[in-house]
């Protein structure tokens, strides 16, 4: 919203923030410009980096949509109702964001890792969680989960119950009042809820590298490169990871702000 | 013919509480109901909807009961005060909203004829943001109406808008309550649009039914303090406007002429306090350019204030008004019922507003 302020304290206060802004713009853009494209093609060319890459995108994707399933239901739950223990549901939504992310590898190690009854169960079925995709997809789904949920709770809290009531009297069961009206409703919500989850996924290192080493996910093998070969082999990598993200963004950002209509 | 009943309903939302409600609305009338905010006139609504449960009583719609029916299964068609349209969607889109659920077909056909009927046509490929107040409430009624519902809630229909889009969206609910005779609950707190609509009027306080009666009966006869300070205890009458010379207009009301100042034409209503009512004895000789013979046909006694009701006009339909005098006013005049007494009250004292 705009509004008229005093120019005087709008110049005081846009002196800290300038700072701050260049704080985050200026590594990242150093770690672009210092790379030359050449540079960068080569590292694309690189067949394990454009594995690990895939990997990421692929893991981060598939956490994301797992978390949509479970997620955008529990969000609506959690934007139209009071229950009992409400408060604790709605922290251990949020936990992940303040847990240690190793810690919390750590934790799911110890949950589906090869000696406890869940991780055998499901050896069984043929899904391995240590050293494996499905430990790497658990550990993004892990510590991102809580942006989706919120978004999408808030998105259900911005949709008046009004509508729905008015939905039901015209005809429609909680079920149809519920895909036509408070889901289109709050899709844009939820939907940059899941952008923003899905980056938050690739871009995840610590409790990733508890369960999977490998199969490498990108922030694992720039991790790899600078420890066995230093700041000149990973920085490339760390070049792309930016740009790609940025490019992701970009193209979300506008697709966000056009006008979507999904009935 | 019953429209709509309730049998001691009760609702607990929360803190509040609605009821112990007994209510009977006729088949195809138009029914009002006028209570402060906070009243919990939404809630009745939205009871009768099948939104809320109630905790206790029946509701029947059209003799059956529809207490354990979901909204869905009703047929009642629902007008919130700010519309609720669906913002997703564009205006033909909201009004096909329950035929598509309905699965039916011509829902093009059905669409055009209602919005026809509504003068809507024109808005039919706009977003619900791009209208005004009027039009929003327009498309509201639409889309309720479009699905031929038993019963039509309205929720402060007019509560949120600007008084010319009021006025006309006030004359298009009386006519189409003409032509559809559907059953309506309106529920209100403005008296005006109360009289104006309601061919009977129900004044809910604190989640309770306190009176129900004609306008008429309501406003000249309140039966507590409660009702008597809301409504204000109002002479309320109905007639037409007729020019007349120096500014003021004629308002002629079953053969007797009342002086008005009002800038309105047509047929309208009139509203009239007690307490700007003088009784005396003699015919009057000064400015007050309304002064009738009348006769006295009651004396209500209501404490500090007494109640001396003047019938002006013999006949089916007779003009009675309700003056308020002191105790001490009435011992000295000695009125008593079927005497012969004066009335007076100054032309701007008379507020005019609009008929339905």
């Amino acid at each position: 919203m705009r509004a008229d302020v005093d120019r005087r304290i709008l110049i005081v206060f846009a002196i800290p923030g300038a700072l701050l802004v260049l704080f985050v713009a200026w590594p990242l853009l150093r770690v672009i410009i210092t790379s030359s494209p050449a540079l960068l093609w080569e590292t694309l060319l690189d067949e394990e980096v454009r594995r690990s890459m895939l990997l990421t995108f692929a893991a981060s994707l598939m956490a994301t949509t797992i978390a949509f399933l479970g997620g955008v239901p529990l969000a609506y739950v959690l934007a139209r109702r009071d229950f009992p223990a409400k408060w604790l549901v709605e922290g251990v939504v949020n936990l992940p964001v303040v847990v240690p992310h190793t810690a919390a590898g750590i934790a799911l190690l110890m949950a589906f890792g090869r000696h406890t009854l869940p991780g055998q169960v499901l050896g069984l079925l043929g899904i391995r969680f240590v050293s494996a995709v499905p430990g790497i997809v658990a550990a993004m789904l892990f510590v991102s989960m809580s942006f989706l949920v919120n978004a999408a709770r808030e998105g259900f809290e911005g949709v008046d119950p009004r509508l729905e009531y008015t939905a039901r009297t015209l005809g429609a069961s909680p079920w149809e009042s519920f895909w036509r009206v408070s889901l289109p409703m709050a899709w844009r919500s939820i939907f940059s809820g899941a952008v923003m989850m899905w980056a938050r996924g690739l871009s995840e290192f610590g409790a990733v590298v508890i369960l999977a080493y490998h199969p490498m996910v990108t922030p694992v093998l720039l991790y790899e490169r600078f420890e066995s070969w230093g700041l000149r082999y990973a920085q490339p990598i760390a070049a792309l990871l930016i740009l790609m993200c940025l490019a992701t963004f970009v193209v979300l950002r506008i697709i966000g702000h056009r006008d979507r209509r999904i009935w | 013919m019953v429209g709509v009943r309730l049998e001691q309903v009760c609702v607990a939302l929360g803190e509040f509480r609605l009821g112990e409600l007994t209510l009977e609305v006729a088949a195809g009338e138009y029914f009002v109901v006028l209570g402060p905010s906070g009243a919990g006139k939404t809630v009745l609504l939205e009871t009768i909807a099948g939104i809320h449960r109630p905790c206790r009583g029946r509701i029947f719609i059209d003799g059956r009961d529809v207490t354990d029916l979901p909204p869905e299964k009703r047929g009642v068609g629902f007008v919130y005060q700010d519309s609720a349209l669906f913002p997703h969607l564009n205006v033909f889109e909201n009004v096909a909203f329950g035929l598509r659920l309905r699965g039916g077909r011509q829902v093009e056909e059905q669409v055009r004829a209602v919005s026809r009927l509504l003068d809507i046509e024109h808005l039919l490929l706009r977003r619900p943001e791009r209208l005004s107040g009027g039009e929003r409430q327009r498309v509201a009624l639409a889309r309720a109406l479009v699905i031929a519902p038993r019963l039509l809630l309205l929720d402060e229909p007019l509560g949120a808008l600007d008084p010319a889009s009021r006025g006309a969206l006030q004359r298009e609910l009386a006519g189409l309550h003409g032509s559809l005779k559907t059953t309506i609950i309106h529920v209100t707190h403005d008296f005006e649009e109360a009289v104006a609509l309601g061919e009977r009027i129900a004044i809910l306080q604190q989640g309770r039914v306190v009176q129900v009666g004609t306008p008429e009966e309501v406003f000249r006869r309140p039966n507590s303090e409660f009702v008597a300070r809301f409504v204000g205890a109002r002479n309320i009458f109905k007639g037409e406007l007729r020019p007349a010379e120096d500014g003021y207009k004629v308002l002629s009301v079953g053969g007797i002429a009342i002086a008005v100042v009002t800038g309105l034409v047509g047929q309208v209503h009139g509203s009239l306090r007690p307490e700007d009512i003088i009784i005396s004895r003699e015919p009057f000789r000064s400015s007050v350019r309304n002064s009738f013979p009348g006769r006295i046909t009651n004396i209500a006694d209501r404490g500090s204030v007494i109640y001396v009701t003047v019938c002006l006009s013999e006949g089916p339909a007779p003009l009675e008004l309700a003056c308020a005098i002191t105790r001490r006013s009435l011992e000295e005049m000695e009125l008593r019922e079927g005497e012969e007494v004066y009335i007076a009250f100054k032309a701007s004292a008379v507020h005019v507003f609009p008929g339905a």
